[in-house]
């Protein structure tokens, strides 16, 4: 017994991820995936595939759509439900559908009615009782936080100060008829652990991820990619080639393009880990309400 | 300023970054991962630690910084420099207050290691957190303030790492920058320290000046104030030191089932985390604990069979033979296999605002084996400060005891020290479903060992059918007065007249005989209860149809008594009086007594009454009349065949 298999950090995060996915399965009564397409729900729907092995992953991915995402989403979207051999359920909250609430007229209106609104529907729905996401703790300060089984009430609230002890990996998955809980099998993963992780396993990511001449507008410092028609121009304003990319895909236009020559996943990491600003500046959600934005949406009950 | 070249962060990576990103990725590929504690006291200055540490690897950007300097100057407590606790001190409570409050994650990557960092709260009350952030640390950073020496804090938070297993100990005595880096002050704290480590069992332990706030020893060692300093930078140590993992290698093969995956009817696998030792395709393994053998067919994953996976692993296993196996079962090494057993002595931490009910059942999560526990009278709690054992009838929040468990079905365990997976527990409360306590099983008890299940020829179900009825258990509850023993009487009456075999067992009548020991404090009611659906229990294996009439006021008793039956055997009948009418009827006089403080723990006047959310059959005694209840739930229970 002298030789020791030394596990890589990557390996023992990989097997924790897949240690709470199974967890889940074999103690919540209807679990679902949320899939927001991007670099996060990539690893983690590997991950899932991992964790289930021979057999697809048994719980169906859920999308909650805002109908602004990029083309490219929409496309990756479909094809890696059909590689794995997975149920994909989109939800579109059909008041936001109604009233016509879109990203350029709406602000947070906009975030509020599709994204948090739209997954508390969703999930009330299909009646979910526990539901993946990709978030991770080195994303945002009170995401530090947050336990990986994360308790919400029937009405999908979190309560930071009433969070269960999670000791050791033993989770406690009981709730009552109409609670349900948030899990977060990445949450000890790093933005450079992904990257990493994409760069090892040859995981699909969306193109945007990557450098290519796209045409932009730039609008209060930030540089936004006119994605489809629907993309309304100032008066004299004329899109721009430039080469960009994306460190984060939300909706279009609220998500704002980086200029890069970064066209490989090597050359995507290294200017991830040369640059100068965090991940999420991109996105204008962090902002709201000073420093407690999202440990205030999530209150509320978005991801 | 001596201290401006300590203040530098080093980005010894940079370069690599830029010149050749091929090469920087394979070498952090290959990092290892170690996951540390920090405690301290509330001025020990850990958030400053922290951030620095998160500075100094680089893993604030310039966004944050920017934000951060904005910050300091606004809120912090450092004055116009960088207040580093304000990167970490996450929720907007925390941050009104200047105090963390809960456990929170960090990360930072070096050359040679990624690092989660447990960021825990230091005042009195939050033990409970303290056990969270440790239960999955590799090592634990103890701070002290070099101005203050050797704290109460101190050694509180040194048991707890000790209690929970943390063998890697550093002493980081911080703010050396405020006691001019004296070397004489560093080796009496030191000296004092280890004497008290020693006391409690810490074997080693590695001590090592510094000041997070000027960067001291934290990167590199000697920083230029501290050249007497010998030893190595926070970060060499954290970098070097041995992970657990590699221990767990050595120990023999267990593996929690966590999940069947069954594909298809050619597939049959068995997933889980190997918490100890390694497994290869033709090893023998035992299932517990049916106690049943096998031999590993593959180790199966998405990314092809393995020729060996090791502890730390998440994999899915094939055996040679179809042998039952499923989800809390345990598979193990053939010749060595863990204790199978349902007594324990355990140390208890208490994690929940209220106390524990002794006696009470809680499920207890262990591996992936969830069931039935209770915790009986702690023969000891002890006093986090001074170690010192104290006498104690129940726990409270953030008190640790020992005390001995039952569980209602045997378990597959190890003692915790030398199997963390095997030896850890959690207990749930069965009503709210919170996680009220944490646990360790030092050993099992000799009793369950030699006590053994005696098996009989005529089965229950022979009894049922010699009778020609189903066995049930129709439980009465209520307040007193309701009106419990006198519907009861009236449906016995009625099913003997249907020729059922029946028994009734009443509260009082019980309390003249079988539990005339127990008195109405909460332990008491709960024995009285566990007894008497004991008795119930058997008298349904002897196939009679039992009823009970016991106010049994808690609804965790109730479930109790459920959970010790068979599905469709427990019918819990809500006898349901308001507090008023059953006040006003007063059969007994008790009420009154009650009223005037002459009887203590009454139920609905100074106890609680707990009525059932989803009973099978309720009667209202205002609207029916004790003939007219007792049809309604001989009706809803026929046929009884």
């Amino acid at each position: 017994m002298t030789d020791h298999v030394t596990l890589t950090h990557l390996q023992r995060l990989e097997a924790e991820a897949i240690h709470i996915m199974r967890e889940v399965v074999a103690e919540a009564e209807k679990p679902v995936m949320l899939y927001s397409v991007g670099k996060d729900s990539a690893v983690m729907l590997h991950l899932a595939r991992k964790a289930f092995y021979p057999s697809p992953p048994p719980f169906p991915l859920l999308h909650v759509d805002t109908t602004w995402k990029f083309q490219a989403m929409y496309a990756l979207r479909n094809e890696m439900a059909e590689t794995s051999g997975m149920e994909l359920l989109v939800y579109q909250n059909p008041e936001a559908k109604e009233r016509g609430i879109n990203p350029f007229d709406h602000g947070s209106l906009h975030t509020d009615m599709w994204k948090t609104e739209g997954l508390k529907q969703a999930l009330d729905l299909h009646g979910f009782d526990a539901a993946f996401g990709g978030a991770r703790r080195d994303e945002e300060k009170s995401r530090a936080k947050e336990r990986v089984f994360s308790f919400r009430t029937a009405s999908h609230g979190w309560d930071p100060k009433n969070q269960r002890p999670e000791l050791w990996n033993l989770y406690n998955a009981r709730k009552k008829k109409g609670e349900s809980i948030r899990v977060f099998p990445i949450s000890n993963w790093t933005e450079l652990d992904v990257w990493q992780y994409i760069h090892l396993e040859n995981i699909p990511i969306v193109p945007l991820y990557f450098a290519e001449k796209r045409p932009t507008v730039e609008r209060d410092g930030m540089l936004l990619m006119v994605d489809d028609e629907r993309f309304p121009l100032a008066e004299g304003e004329e899109p721009v080639m430039r080469s960009i990319r994306f460190r984060t895909l939300g909706c279009y236009p609220l998500t704002g393009a980086v200029e890069s020559e970064a066209a490989t996943l090597p050359e995507v990491i290294q200017e991830t880990l040369l640059t100068t600003t965090s991940e999420r500046q991109g996105r204008a959600i962090d902002k709201d309400e000073g420093g407690a934005g999202m440990e205030k949406k999530k209150q509320e009950g978005y991801f | 300023m001596a201290d401006t070249a300590t203040n530098e962060p080093v980005y010894k990576t940079d370069a690599l970054i830029a010149e050749d990103i091929d090469t920087y990725l394979s070498t952090h590929q290959h990092k290892t991962m170690l996951r540390f504690i920090t405690c301290g006291s509330v001025d020990d200055g850990k958030s400053t630690l922290i951030g620095r540490l998160l500075y100094d690897s680089k893993m604030i950007f310039e966004d944050q910084l920017a934000a951060l300097e904005n910050d300091s100057k606004r809120v912090g407590t450092q004055g116009q420099e960088i207040d580093f606790a304000l990167l970490v001190d996450g929720l907007a409570a925390e941050r009104e207050q200047g105090i963390t409050i809960d456990v929170a994650y960090r990360f930072f990557n070096t050359e040679k290691r990624k690092f989660i960092v447990a960021d825990c709260p230091g005042h009195e009350q939050y033990t409970r957190n303290m056990i969270t952030g440790a239960s999955t640390a590799d090592l634990a950073v103890i701070l002290v303030d070099a101005r203050k020496g050797v704290l109460v804090q101190t050694r509180r938070h040194s048991y707890l790492c000790h209690l929970i297993g943390i063998k890697n100990i550093v002493l980081a005595v911080n703010k050396m920058d405020l006691v001019d880096y004296s070397e004489e002050v560093f080796d009496k704290i030191v000296a004092e320290y280890g004497e008290f480590a020693k006391s409690i069992g810490i074997e080693n332990f590695t001590a090592m000046p510094i000041s997070g706030f000027k960067g001291d020893n934290i990167t590199q060692a000697p920083s230029a104030n501290t050249p007497w300093y010998k030893g190595p930078s926070l970060v060499d140590h954290l970098e070097t030191v041995e992970v657990r993992s590699a221990e767990d290698q050595d120990k023999p093969f267990r593996m929690p089932v966590q999940w069947v995956n069954r594909p298809n009817l050619d597939f049959r696998g068995f997933s889980g985390l190997i918490a100890t030792g390694g497994v290869k395709p033709g090893d023998a393994v035992r299932v517990l604990p049916s106690g049943k053998t096998s031999t590993v067919k593959s180790v199966v994953t998405f990314d092809g069979d393995l020729d060996e996976a090791v502890a730390g692993q998440s994999v899915t296993l094939t055996l040679e033979d179809e042998i039952d196996c499923s989800r809390g079962n345990v598979l193990s090494v053939a010749d060595n296999p863990p204790e199978v057993a349902d007594q324990f002595e355990a140390t208890v931490v208490w994690l929940a605002d209220d106390d524990l009910i002794v006696g009470r059942n809680y499920w207890l999560k262990l591996g992936t084996q969830t069931v039935s526990a209770s915790v009986q009278e702690p023969k000891y709690k002890v006093d986090v400060n001074t170690m010192e054992h104290l006498a104690a009838k129940t726990l409270s929040l953030n008190e640790i005891g020992v005390a001995e468990l039952f569980t209602d079905k045997s378990i597959v365990f190890e003692a915790y020290k030398q199997n963390r997976a095997l030896g850890g527990f959690i207990l749930i409360d069965k009503i709210t479903n919170q996680t009220v306590a944490a646990g360790m099983l030092n050993f099992s008890l000799r009793r369950a060992q030699n006590v053994h299940w005696q098996p009989t020829d005529i089965t229950r179900a022979d009894h049922a059918a010699m009778k020609n009825q189903k066995p049930r258990v129709l439980w009465f509850t209520g307040l007193s007065g309701s009106g419990k023993s006198t519907i009861a009487n009236e449906v016995e009456k009625r099913l003997a007249l249907m020729n059922r075999h029946t028994f009734l067992l009443d509260g009082d009548n019980v309390r003249h005989g079988l539990n005339k020991d127990l008195g109405f404090t909460e332990a008491d009611r709960i024995e009285n209860i566990r007894r008497v659906g004991e008795v119930a229990r058997l008298m349904t294996d002897a196939g009679l149809i039992v009823l009970t009439a016991f106010i049994s006021p808690f609804r965790a008793e109730r479930q109790m008594v459920r959970d010790m039956l068979a599905e469709g055997e427990f019918i819990e009948i809500f006898v349901d009086t308001p507090l008023e009418v059953a006040e006003q009827r007063d059969v007994k006089g008790l009420y009154k007594k009650a009223r005037s403080g002459q009887l203590k723990n009454f139920t609905g006047i100074d106890s609680p009454y707990e009525a059932p959310e989803n009973p099978e059959i309720r009667v209202n005694t205002v609207e029916m009349t004790p003939e007219e209840a007792a049809e309604h739930i001989v009706r809803a229970i026929l046929p009884l065949k």
